[in-house]
């Protein structure tokens, strides 16, 4: 065993060298580098180097696998020169103008970072200093409209701008025949005086102006121009088919005129009374206090009537007409002399002629009407537009322009327009997409969006309004204006030109140039306008009063095309925000259809959805879905225009429902908007997607409503307020709590609606969802009841006939009902059911009153949209940004610039509602705080209650004494005020009004 | 020791030995499957790929998949979670209540009815979180120390409360059940052939060695958990009711909730075992085990509960009308006569109607009118769900957001595909565990049956062995 071999780790072991005697006992004979590493020298020894080997080990893994997972890239990119107006994270505002077939608003645009997010009214306007239209709110998401054109159009290839300049400049050298710019109405001073201009240069030119929803009748009868109406100052409406609170005219003007002498309090209890006739139920119809359905033939009648009533003839009614109501209209009229007024929606010459006598009768002019200031948001001319569509048609014109009008769609003639282009040799469109006219057209100019304009704008005489651009062209796009100046070879821009025609009268100096651009409206009386001179009419009025009804064939329905509040004449129709906007009445969304009475529905053995084909004038057919709506004249049906779009340039439209234009009836020279049509059924169904399916108030005292003449004998007695039986006798239901109170110290935010001054509009629906990011989430959503607007605005109608409790048959509307509307969202409750069941505490009670959610805690439950009594909690059913599923604005970069950056985009699967606009809280705090001030009464207002057109909305801190809300509330204490659902005891912080009506 | 009554029936016939039922247990584990069984299992497989088709569609594209809406915040989901949960109960008053109460008929069944707890339960437990708008963070609604600024859940959730009574519920349960297998799986054991039926078995035996010591233990411990799982029986369902008892909604916010939703519970998971244990019984061929004593039993349970069941829905109607609350008396007379009468009188036909037929004995022994009406009871408590939540939700407050609620595939998908997994774990149980708790059967062999037998020698003869049978 001793003499074992040895084997030799290595020739050194053999040698036995000194240094390898040094390190033979070690693990690692050769020399590691850890010491050397840790600086350290070879002397120090071991002090574990195997842990600092395992350490560097470790941190080398842990710096690979670091490496690997890589970040997001975001680019932000600082600005190279800061521009002198953006600071990020502030709003600017700009006031400019919003105006589209007679919508017109002075607004305020907000923009974030340079990007244009929301409009708001422009408080320095008189006309709309309240609020806007739903229109209006959305069109800031039309900019965003990933649609649009992005550069001119030769023959529908994209083409430069130089080369669209030179070919149309030479083709109107050498243009044989006549040249006519077909526009709708045209308000802005300058543009009118550009087109004259444009067009005295080339000789044979005509600019021909009309509008989809004519009032050329209404113009012919008041010497070319509207009658400059005032609402405000009429204490007896009688409104002939005028829907002038949701689409007739001037709506946003009409509706704060309107509601001025209907906002009522107990010490001055007047208000006016508004007789309605017409055939559809129209927002306006809604509001009114007497409301008598009529055939669209009837007008003639009822006008007629009202005539000879005024004259001390005996009331000649139609048969079915509420006579009474007709004599109790006329008897207000003569007691109401030069304070009342009577309006006509009807496009019938005669009947225009009628009112305008009657006007005369009963002292309005001068005093209703204000005959130095008539409006002029519509100028088009019936006559002139069929002459140019006969003109095309044999040959005679050779080039025709078209700026703000789309013929081929939204006239009745649109086969004739197609077939008279043909013959055109140039043709030219400023659309900002390629719509139906454009199509055809050898050009295609795009205008800017009105946000990426100058612009001047007077609606009435002496209120002049500016736009400005708030945003560079997103495309390569030109204004219209600018094309019109480079073709007629002047090198000037239009803002230049704008701006030398206001120094001749408007704004002399650049300061008050300045200071018109800041305010943005100026309404010193200047007046710019020049109107064409009118072709007066040579009807008289007891010719009118004698003219015969005219003749609807035997069988055939009344059709009536009307323009809803939302869509319009369908220029903005591929505005999803629009698209989803319930409409006010039938709260339907994304569709047109046939509104017709439940009578009729029964008679012809037609539901709800049941699809129908009208037949209409020339044979041809459309085919809608029927919506049985209540209040529509028997015998008559209701289809919207605006829908029926086909082109692939606006996807968000394409499909929904059909084309109306062509049933209108062209007769005299002019446009009925009602046509004679005969319906039979296909048996298929289509759902029509609303918002709202049950439309009575089953008994309930939920929304609450009486009459003026009881508010007058009694004002504490209009509103009922519901008791808790106790053994001490009936309590107030908040008096019964096993709750403690919140106890508020700063601040108490709360909410008061009028409901006497809600028109319904939607426009706060509208605003709400610019404001809040609320996506849009399409119809078959809606479909599934899944719509996520924050705020909804509940639409009643009065019920049949029907004995207490007899729950089957109060589900149905009365045939002629009294529709009342409540704007419904988070009701705010101090003693809020949702905020107790929510597993994760994911939605909590601040301490100024807020019901909050903290989107990033939710899990989804729904448990609170569950316990949630007013069912104003939304869920994210779907992730609806970025989801090709749900492609409207927040599926592409551009449409996504409309998002409010103060405002998260919620994620999938958690739950939403209002907030209040806590945003708007919190920025209106820290600009007081910075300035060491508490809030201004005022300075903090909720989206909805800016955009209010009739300031039905107040919005404020309940703990100011002070402030308009809490005035309010200790004013209509025991009175007006009610809590919707009070005997719940959920306390909210909302407040409504009872709505009072001026029954006759 | 307890008292048998000469007259009283056997709880097993068939003049079983111990060996008899080692054997006729056994037989269904240690055998091949039978073609029964595996086109059962098939068709629960394809229960089961619909549940995970449906569920997939449900996590990767949101809750929209299914067809709730604004209004209708709850609808199949929690209709099902309830059901399921309420299926459970029977097999813990089986093992639990009835195992207190010293019942010897419940051996034979409770381990199949403890199963279908289990397996209920598990089905029960996919809801809550598959209706969460974010699944991936239901552990958020745990009370779990965290790092997001000290979140805490909120103790005033009646959903937070069922987070606890489930997982209680669950745990306990699951215990119980194996526990109560051990002596079986040992059994198993000491016959298995196979070395993987031996290995798994053993593992699943815990070492088990049938001493005495290890037996008392045994007993201590199943009445211990039997304390602990009896006030489960009574909480989980009562605590399932609060989700709708404590809320505002007319329909849900009433106080006869808990006691009438235990009744419920018992009732349904009565009728789902008696569905089960006939098919069973049929398939094993356990006929001696599970006699028409042990039907007559609970059909005479059903009947009990499906008329305080009875008794509360019409509760209901009364406090309605005598609340004079509006909102309330038209919740309830929407129910009866509005869009969903057809869910109301489903419920009524099926839960009140019906059971009232086992007041005649020869429906109450016969197996076919017995497994058809516990069909309809499973049916009509499931339109009990139904109407509680989606005709209370669908028309509550504000006519304005009344609404209708129709299912979509999906929810079809993921209430069959529930059901599919629920057979899939059961016959996957009925195969390759012991559908009947040997041990306890044993134990009550003699008692029960000499009693009436022995007289005529016709149930130990042949049996020398079974004098050595020591029973509590």
């Amino acid at each position: 065993m001793q003499d074992r071999i040895k084997y030799w780790k290595g020739i050194e072991e053999l040698e036995n060298t000194p240094e390898f005697a040094k390190h033979a006992h070690n693990e690692f004979p050769e020399f590691l580098p850890i010491n050397e590493a840790r600086g350290e020298g070879e002397s120090t020894g071991l002090t574990a180097p195997r842990r600092d080997f395992l350490k560097l080990l470790g941190f080398g893994l842990a710096a690979a696998t670091l490496a690997s997972c890589e970040a997001p890239v975001r680019k932000a990119i600082p600005y190279l020169n800061k521009p002198v107006d953006v600071e990020p994270g502030v709003a600017n505002w700009y006031a400019s103008t919003y105006f589209n077939n007679g919508d017109f608003n002075s607004i305020l645009v907000k923009t974030r970072e340079g990007r244009p997010i929301k409009v708001e009214p422009n408080p320095s306007s008189t006309l709309t200093p309240m609020g806007t239209s739903p229109k209006a709110q959305a069109s800031v998401l039309s900019l965003y409209d990933n649609n649009r054109l992005r550069t001119p159009l030769i023959k529908g290839k994209e083409a430069k701008w130089e080369q669209v300049d030179s070919e149309i400049r030479s083709a109107l050298a050498r243009v044989n025949g006549k040249v006519a710019l077909v526009s709708s109405t045209v308000i802005s001073p300058s543009t009118k005086q550009l087109i004259n201009e444009f067009g005295a240069g080339l000789g044979n030119f005509e600019h021909v102006t009309y509008d989809p929803n004519s009032a050329s009748a209404l113009i012919g009868a008041n010497g070319g121009v509207i009658p400059g109406y005032d609402f405000s100052k009429a204490n007896i409406i009688v409104s002939i088919s005028a829907d002038f609170l949701g689409t007739w005219v001037a709506p946003i003007p009409f509706a704060k005129q309107y509601i001025q002498n209907r906002k009522i309090t107990a010490e001055n209890s007047n208000m006016s009374r508004h007789y309605q006739f017409e055939t559809i139920m129209s927002l306006t119809g809604a509001n009114a206090d007497v409301r008598v359905p009529i055939k669209p033939s009837e007008e003639l009648a009822i006008a007629t009537a009202i005539y000879n009533g005024l004259s001390g003839q005996g009331v000649n009614a139609p048969a079915n007409v509420d006579k009474k109501a007709l004599e109790n209209a006329i008897k207000d009229l003569r007691a109401n002399n030069g304070r009342a007024l009577v309006v006509s929606g009807s496009n019938d010459p005669a009947v225009q002629t009628l009112v305008t006598a009657i006007n005369k009768t009963i002292g309005a002019e001068g005093a209703t009407i204000d005959t130095a200031s008539p409006y002029l948001v519509k100028q088009g001319n019936d006559a002139q537009m069929l002459r140019l569509i006969d003109e095309m048609n044999n040959g005679s014109v050779g080039a025709v322009f078209f700026y703000n009008a789309n013929p081929v769609y939204d006239h009745p003639l649109a086969d004739r327009v197609k077939t008279g282009l043909a013959k055109v040799a140039l043709k030219v469109s400023f659309a900002d997409r390629v719509e139906e006219t454009a199509a055809l057209a050898d050009y295609v100019a795009p205008d800017n969006h009105y946000l990426e304009s100058w612009n001047d704008y007077e609606p009435k005489r002496g209120f002049l309004s500016l736009a400005q651009p708030v945003i560079s062209p997103i495309f390569m796009t030109r204004q219209a204006q600018d094309s019109l100046l480079a073709w007629s070879g002047s090198k000037t821009t239009f803002y230049d030109y704008i701006r030398n025609n206001w120094r001749k009268g408007a704004a002399g100096t650049d300061a008050q140039w300045e200071k018109a651009v800041h305010d943005g409206v100026l309404e010193n009386g200047t007046s710019m306008l020049a109107l064409s001179p009118a072709t007066a009419s040579t009807l008289t009025a007891a010719d009118a009063a004698g003219r015969a009804p005219r003749a609807v064939a035997g069988g055939s329905i009344e059709a009536v095309v009307y323009e809803k509040v939302g869509i319009g004449t369908g220029a903005e129709s591929n505005n999803p925000w629009l698209q989803e906007m319930a409409d006010p009445i039938t709260k339907a969304t994304w569709d047109n259809y046939i509104t017709m009475p439940r009578k009729m529905a029964e008679e012809m053995g037609v539901s709800q959805g049941n699809v129908l084909k009208v037949t209409y004038a020339n044979g041809k057919t459309l085919e809608l879905p029927a919506l049985i709506q209540p209040g529509q004249a028997q015998g008559t049906v209701g289809i919207a225009m605006g829908y029926g779009r086909e082109l692939d340039s606006m996807p968000t439209a394409k499909g929904r429902g059909a084309n109306a234009f062509p049933i209108a009836t062209v007769a005299d020279n002019g446009i009925l908007f009602t046509g004679a049509v005969q319906l039979e059924k296909t048996g298929s169904t289509v759902e029509i997607a609303q918002t709202q399916t049950h439309h009575t108030i089953m008994d309930r005292i939920v929304v609450q409503e009486n009459t003026l003449a009881n508010y007058k004998s009694n004002p504490k007695e209009v509103t009922q307020y519901v008791r808790i039986a106790t053994h001490e006798g009936p309590a107030k239901p908040a008096a019964i709590s096993l709750w403690d109170d919140y106890e508020y110290k700063n601040h108490h935010w709360g909410m008061v609606i009028d409901l006497n001054s809600c028109i319904g509009c939607g426009a706060c629906t509208v605003s709400c969802q610019a404001e809040n990011n609320i996506p849009v989430v399409g119809k078959e959503e809606v479909l599934m009841r899944r719509e996520m607007h924050w705020m909804r605005i509940d639409r009643y109608y009065s019920a049949v006939e029907h004995e207490a409790k007899d729950y089957k048959t109060m589900e149905d509307p009365a045939e002629n009902p009294s529709v009342i509307f409540q704007p419904m969202m988070c009701q705010h409750c101090n003693h809020a059911p949702c905020e107790t069941v929510c597993p994760v505490a994911a939605t909590m009670h601040s301490s100024e009153g807020l019901n909050q959610m903290a989107y990033n805690r939710c899990v989804g439950t729904r448990y609170c949209a569950n316990n949630c009594p007013y069912k104003v909690r939304r869920f994210n059913w779907f992730a609806y940004s970025n989801n090709d599923k749900f492609d409207f604005n927040m599926n592409n970069d551009l449409g996504k610039m409309v998002l409010n950056p103060d405002v998260t985009v919620r994620s999938r699967g958690v739950m939403e509602k209002c907030s209040f606009c806590v945003q708007r809280i919190q920025l209106g705090k820290l600009e007081a705080k910075r300035e060491s001030r508490r809030p201004v009464d005022g300075e903090i207002v909720s989206a909805c209650a800016q955009s209010c057109p009739t300031d039905a909305i107040i919005f404020g801190d309940m703990l100011d004494p002070e402030s308009r809300i809490s005035k309010t509330l200790a004013r209509e204490k025991g009175e007006r005020a009610f809590h919707v659902l009070e005997e719940l005891n959920v306390q909210p912080n909302v407040t409504y009004l009872t709505k009072i009506r001026n029954l006759a | 020791m307890q008292h048998v009554s000469p007259i009283r029936e056997p709880l097993v016939t068939g003049g079983k030995t111990y060996h008899d039922i080692t054997e006729d247990v056994c037989r269904q584990v240690e055998a091949k499957p039978n073609v029964r069984w595996a086109a059962a299992l098939a068709v629960a497989l394809v229960g089961l790929a619909i549940f995970i088709y449906s569920t997939y569609r449900t996590l990767w594209y949101g809750i929209g998949e299914w067809g709730l809406n604004k209004t209708v915040g709850w609808a199949w989901d929690i209709t099902n979670f309830v059901w399921w949960v309420g299926i459970g109960h029977a097999g813990t008053l089986i093992s639990a209540i009835l195992l207190l109460f010293r019942q010897k008929w419940r051996t034979s069944i409770n381990r199949a009815a403890e199963a279908m707890t289990i397996f209920a339960v598990i089905c029960a437990a996919m809801f809550p979180v598959l209706h969460m708008g974010r699944p991936w963070l239901a552990y958020w609604v745990l009370p779990l120390p965290n790092t997001f600024g000290s979140l805490w859940v909120n103790f005033n959730s009646p959903l937070l409360w069922d987070v606890f009574a489930i997982s209680t519920y669950f745990s306990v349960s699951l215990v119980f059940w194996y526990i109560g297998l051990i002596p079986d799986f040992a059994t198993i054991r000491d016959r298995a052939t196979g070395p993987i039926a031996r290995r798994a078995y053993s593992f699943l035996s815990f070492g088990w060695t049938g001493s005495a010591k290890a037996w008392s233990r045994y007993e201590t411990v199943s009445l211990i958990l039997a304390g602990l799982a009896t006030p489960l029986v009574l909480s989980v369902h009562t605590i399932v009711s609060m989700d709708f008892a404590t809320s505002v909604i007319p329909g849900w916010h009433t106080t006869i909730f808990p006691p009438y939703f235990v009744a419920g519970a018992i009732f349904s998971g009565f009728a789902m075992v008696l569905t089960l244990m006939i098919i069973t019984r049929k398939v094993f061929k356990l006929e001696d085990y599970i006699t028409l004593e042990h039907v007559e039993s609970m059909n005479k349970v059903i009947i009990l509960t499906g008329s305080i069941v009875g008794v509360a829905y019409i509760t209901e109607f009364f406090i309605a009308w005598y609340s004079g609350v509006e909102y309330e008396q038209y919740a309830f007379i929407n129910r009866a006569t509005g869009p969903y009468w057809w869910a109301y009188w489903a419920m009524m036909t099926c839960n009140v109607i019906t059971p009232q037929l086992f007041w005649f004995r020869s429906i109450r022994r016969s197996l076919t009118a017995t497994f058809i009406i516990t069909i309809f009871v499973n049916i009509g408590m499931w339109f009990e769900r139904f109407v509680i939540i989606v005709t209370s939700l669908h028309r509550d407050f504000l006519p304005s957001s009344w609404a209708m609620f129709s299912p979509t595939i999906i929810d079809i998908g993921i209430y069959v595909g529930t059901i599919g997994l629920f057979f899939t774990l059961f016959l996957l149980f009925a195969k390759f565990f012991p559908v009947i708790n040997m041990a306890e059967v044993k134990a009550i062999l003699k008692s029960s049956s000499e009693v009436k037998h022995h007289p005529h020698g016709t149930m130990h003869g042949t049996d020398k062995d079974s004098h050595t049978n020591t029973h509590p």
